[in-house]
């Protein structure tokens, strides 16, 4: 566990992606099993414990420091299990050496099965065995407040840097295999076969688009291109398949991986094909789309009842055709993805699938006539979607479907109002009845800085938000604070964590006084991207875009 | 007869009444005893001086010969009259000649020891405690959450880290006397043997550090050194330097830092570290709390840093304690810390201009 910590600990203060996978793999290559599995586990998220509450651990304490210098040394550290773990008193050295540091995976193990009387003795004996940082992760660990400077994405990537495999392959088998990841480890040193992809429905890595700045289309030919409405839902990918047992199993991802299957059973229900399609989750009543708005309510309930789902009746637009029946077809050209899935759809809607339909094509002549149905939507075949609407989406007719974001095939043409994608950088406590929340909101988008991307502050916005949608990021930022300036609180804003907003704004101005150079107008929280990573977040080139073309 | 009859706090720093003269005055006095060399308890323009023989050769390199009116050097275990006060010097194993200063006067004895540690350096002579009536002490560290590791496990770190990064420059933040040429022995120590590139203001302390007979192995000076060649290297320089423009002259360096302040991760993210070692040259809360038990002292009095908390641990032991609001000491860390944080950050100080741009919006 001192080890897994130190790397932790490492993680946290190292910013580079490359050298996070160096220190990932170091790691991975120098511990043995199970340990180093269940370490992946733990950094690609998969361990979630809440075993111990603020209290249990305060008691601890208590139980063994003076209560004023505990309370002076909390007001200096300003984090509970962090002062804890440096409080915590050494065990007398004539201790027995039974006391080994315990490692991670006996801990996961005891956590398990630990009934909830003897936790506090367990807890206080690991505490004793382990160091500094040992403890500060242990402590996060079981409050459920581990966070780790690195992305799943980013640990797989260090698995596979042990042999010489490509990251996308490691994302292809890692559905099917569970802690402690012998086979994976084994695979990728070479010592054993591929593991079998149990998984029938394995997530594949999503292909992104660019957004179009608004000078832009210099040089592309309109007849190269597909254009389809931009839905303002979520971004999903379903996939079905048969299990070797011949049993059915679907699973919606969302565009990160993540599985969104336990929050949608009904549209996981009535899916039923072989496959793998991407769409737009979107709630349709009486055959309208719904806004964001109302989608939004759904995803904010914690628990599925029938209730919800009768009220908010999930729904799949689909736009895409990754696999059908166990073939790939992801190499093949748009054209001839799209003409597959035109084909799956009718059959579906034919057999009376009511869950899923075709997202349509905005035919276009010239740019100039795609400009005319981005600005009304509804006049252009949208009809009563056009809410739902948030721009279009260019595809080339001829790239197969390449994960990540390549430069060229696909472009998103947002809507105005404008709006961006920012990252949460600072909070402040706001004012009035506001006061006990971190209301004010300063938030950033990516530039170049002197060792790779750097966020830079662009505004701050202080209302948009609904009262439930401030109740979320206040509890955000008090989870991750990690400066504290009298009533302004940095938050966590990496490249894999942190917390996206969606700001609308009116118009943009040239500023000499700001830093970024750009002051927004009438800046508001449109919406909360919790499915967006913060390295997705927008650029400030395509706010100086925006500035340009504004003049 | 009082104990501050012998030793009292004033404005320009401690001062003895019945021998008149200083400890570690912060302005220029007659007549000053100099605990060890760091420029808040060393200060220029003093009439006389008195401190160990290193104290007073790195206050030479640091000011010139002429810091002081006259000099006189004492020795660890060696005594001196002033006015009928004797004062011994005792190591106080916090930097090359840093002394604890004994004061014996009619039957009492006062140990100012201005700032000590009791962990093992291969570069200095190790603490000695003594016995005193009074002991005043620092509380640099003076909270349990400080609690130095192993230094040796620290410089591990560093040196893994080049391994694991070797075509990265590290580039590592310490204080230019006495914790730069404690991180170059514990680095020898480690077996790190490769030549060690220092800044500029590091050169001549190393260079005295060296000729006292500390063997540090090849130390070059960085200047003028093609970036490749630091590829893999171990960069030295003050922590001032960390945030410099100067920085870009190496290979995507890893910056790291060698202070007790990196025992808290607040205070290494605020500071952009990315590998903090927790390597200090004070006593932490276990070091300040046994030394002042080693002592034997009656009643302890408290200089500089987190004072409540030093006292607060003396009155639950029954032992009378005071803070002695002490102003003016510092190491260059922690002024450093202090300016950063009363500094709010530009982001939030746009983010309030921007409050303002948002008016006039429908
Ligand atoms: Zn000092
Ligand atoms: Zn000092």
């Amino acid at each position: 566990m001192n080890r897994f910590a130190a790397l932790l600990d490492r993680l946290a203060y190292e910013p580079r992606r490359n050298a996070k996978i160096r220190l990932m793999a170091d790691y991975f290559r120098a511990t043995p099993d199970p340990e180093r599995g269940v370490a992946l586990a733990a950094l690609t998220g998969k361990l979630a414990f809440t075993n111990a509450k603020p209290g249990l651990i305060r008691t601890l304490i208590a139980e063994r420091t003076d209560p004023v210098l505990f309370e002076m040394s909390y007001d200096y550290v300003g984090d509970l299990s962090e002062t804890v773990a440096l409080m915590w008193p050494a065990p007398p050295k004539a201790a027995p050496a039974a006391n080994h540091p315990p490692f991670l995976s006996e801990i996961v193990e005891g956590l398990e099965v630990l009934p909830k009387r003897d936790l506090p003795g367990q807890l206080a004996q690991w505490l004793d065995g382990l160091d500094e940082t040992g403890r500060w992760a242990l402590l996060k660990l079981i409050t459920g407040a581990l966070r780790v400077g690195a992305s799943a994405r980013l640990a797989k990537t260090a698995v596979a840097a042990l042999g010489d495999i490509p990251p996308d392959e490691v994302e292809l088998v890692w559905p099917g295999l569970t802690m402690p990841y012998r086979e994976l480890f084994a695979w990728v040193e070479g010592r054993a076969e591929r593991p079998e992809t149990l998984d029938p429905a394995p997530f594949r890595p999503v292909m992104l688009a660019h957004a179009v700045e608004d000078e832009g289309f210099g040089g592309l030919a309109a007849a190269d291109f597909a254009a389809e409405w931009k839905w303002d839902g979520i971004r999903v990918q379903a996939v079905s398949g048969r299990s070797l047992e011949g049993e059915r199993v679907t699973r919606l991802y969302s565009r990160t991986g993540e599985d969104l299957s336990a929050a949608f059973p009904d549209l996981v229900a009535a899916l039923d094909f072989e496959g793998a399609l991407d769409g737009e989750l979107l709630v349709v009543r009486e055959a309208r789309v719904q806004s964001f708005n109302v989608l939004q309510q759904r995803l904010n309930r914690k628990t599925v009842t029938a209730k919800m789902l009768a009220e908010f009746p999930a729904h799949i637009r689909a736009y895409d055709l990754l696999t059908e029946g166990g073939e790939d077809l992801r190499p093949l050209p748009f054209r001839a993805r799209r003409a597959r899935l035109e084909a799956l759809a009718a059959r579906l809607i034919a057999g009376g699938h009511d869950r899923l339909d075709l997202s349509p094509m905005v035919p276009f002549a010239s740019w100039e006539a795609l400009a005319a149905a981005r600005a009304d939507p509804a006049g252009a075949g949208a009809g009563p979607d056009a809410a739902a609407v948030e721009g279009v989406m260019l595809k080339r007719w001829d790239t197969p479907y390449l994960p990540g974001r390549p430069k060229g095939p696909w472009w998103k043409w947002k809507r105005d109002p404008h709006t961006v994608d920012a990252v949460l950088m600072y909070a402040q406590r706001g004012h009035g009845k506001r006061s006990s929340y971190y209301s004010d909101y300063t938030f950033g988008v990516w530039t170049a800085g002197e060792d790779g991307d750097v966020l830079v502050p662009v505004g701050k916005a202080y209302f948009g938000f609904t009262d439930a949608e401030l109740l979320e990021i206040d509890k955000f930022v008090r989870s991750a604070t990690v400066n504290r300036f009298g009533p302004v609180r940095e938050v966590l804003h990496a490249p894999d964590e942190g917390l996206v907003l969606e700001i609308a704004f009116e118009g943009l101005a040239r500023s000499t006084r700001h830093k970024s150079g750009v002051a927004m107008r009438f800046p508001r929280v449109a919406r909360l991207r919790w499915d967006k990573p913060p390295r997705e977040a927008d650029r400030l080139e395509t706010l100086e875009a925006l500035l340009r073309s504004e003049g | 007869m009082r104990p501050e009859d012998l030793l009292c706090p004033s404005p320009k720093g401690l001062y003895s009444p019945a021998g008149d003269f200083y400890v570690d005055p912060v302005r220029a006095v007659p007549r000053a005893l100099i605990t060890h060399g760091h420029s808040d308890h060393a200060r220029r323009g003093h009439g006389q001086v008195l401190a160990t023989r290193e104290t007073l050769d790195l206050m030479a390199l640091r000011y010139g010969a002429n810091f002081a009116g006259a000099t006189q050097a004492l020795a660890y275990g060696e005594s001196v009259d002033i006015n009928g006060v004797r004062v011994t010097a005792h190591p106080a194993g916090h930097v090359l000649g840093s002394a604890q200063m004994a004061l014996d006067w009619r039957g009492l004895t006062i140990v100012a020891s201005g700032d000590y540690k009791d962990a093992a350096d291969p570069t200095c002579a190790p603490f000695a405690p003594v016995r005193c009536h009074v002991f005043i002490s620092e509380a640099t560290f003076g909270l349990p959450v400080f609690r130095h590791p192993d230094a040796a496990a620290e410089t591990a770190k560093l040196v893994n880290s080049v391994g694991l990064f070797p075509e990265r420059a590290h580039i590592l933040g310490a204080y230019s006397l006495g914790k730069a040429q404690r991180m170059m022995a514990l680095l020898r120590q480690a077996g790190h043997a490769a030549p060690l590139y220092v800044h500029g203001a590091l050169t001549e302390i190393t260079d005295y550090y060296e000729a006292k007979g500390m063997a540090l192995g090849p130390i070059r000076p960085v200047k003028g050194v093609a970036k490749a060649e630091l590829a893999g290297a171990i960069v030295i320089a003050p922590p001032m330097a960390l945030t410099d423009v100067w920085t870009r002259n190496f290979p995507d360096p890893v910056t790291a830092f060698a202070s007790g302040w990196m025992r808290v991760r607040a205070r290494a993210r605020q500071r952009g570290i990315e590998l903090p070692l927790v390597v200090s040259d004070h006593a932490d809360w276990d070091g300040l709390t046994a030394s002042v038990a080693a002592t034997g002292c009656e009643e302890l009095w408290v200089t500089h840093g987190a004072e409540d908390a030093l006292v607060h641990w003396a009155g639950t032991r029954g032992l009378r304690a005071r803070p002695l609001h002490m102003v003016g000491y510092a190491e260059e860390d922690e002024d450093a810390q202090a300016a950063a944080e009363g500094e709010p950050p530009p982001a939030a100080a746009e983010g309030e201009a921007e409050a303002g741009a948002g008016d006039g919006a429908p």
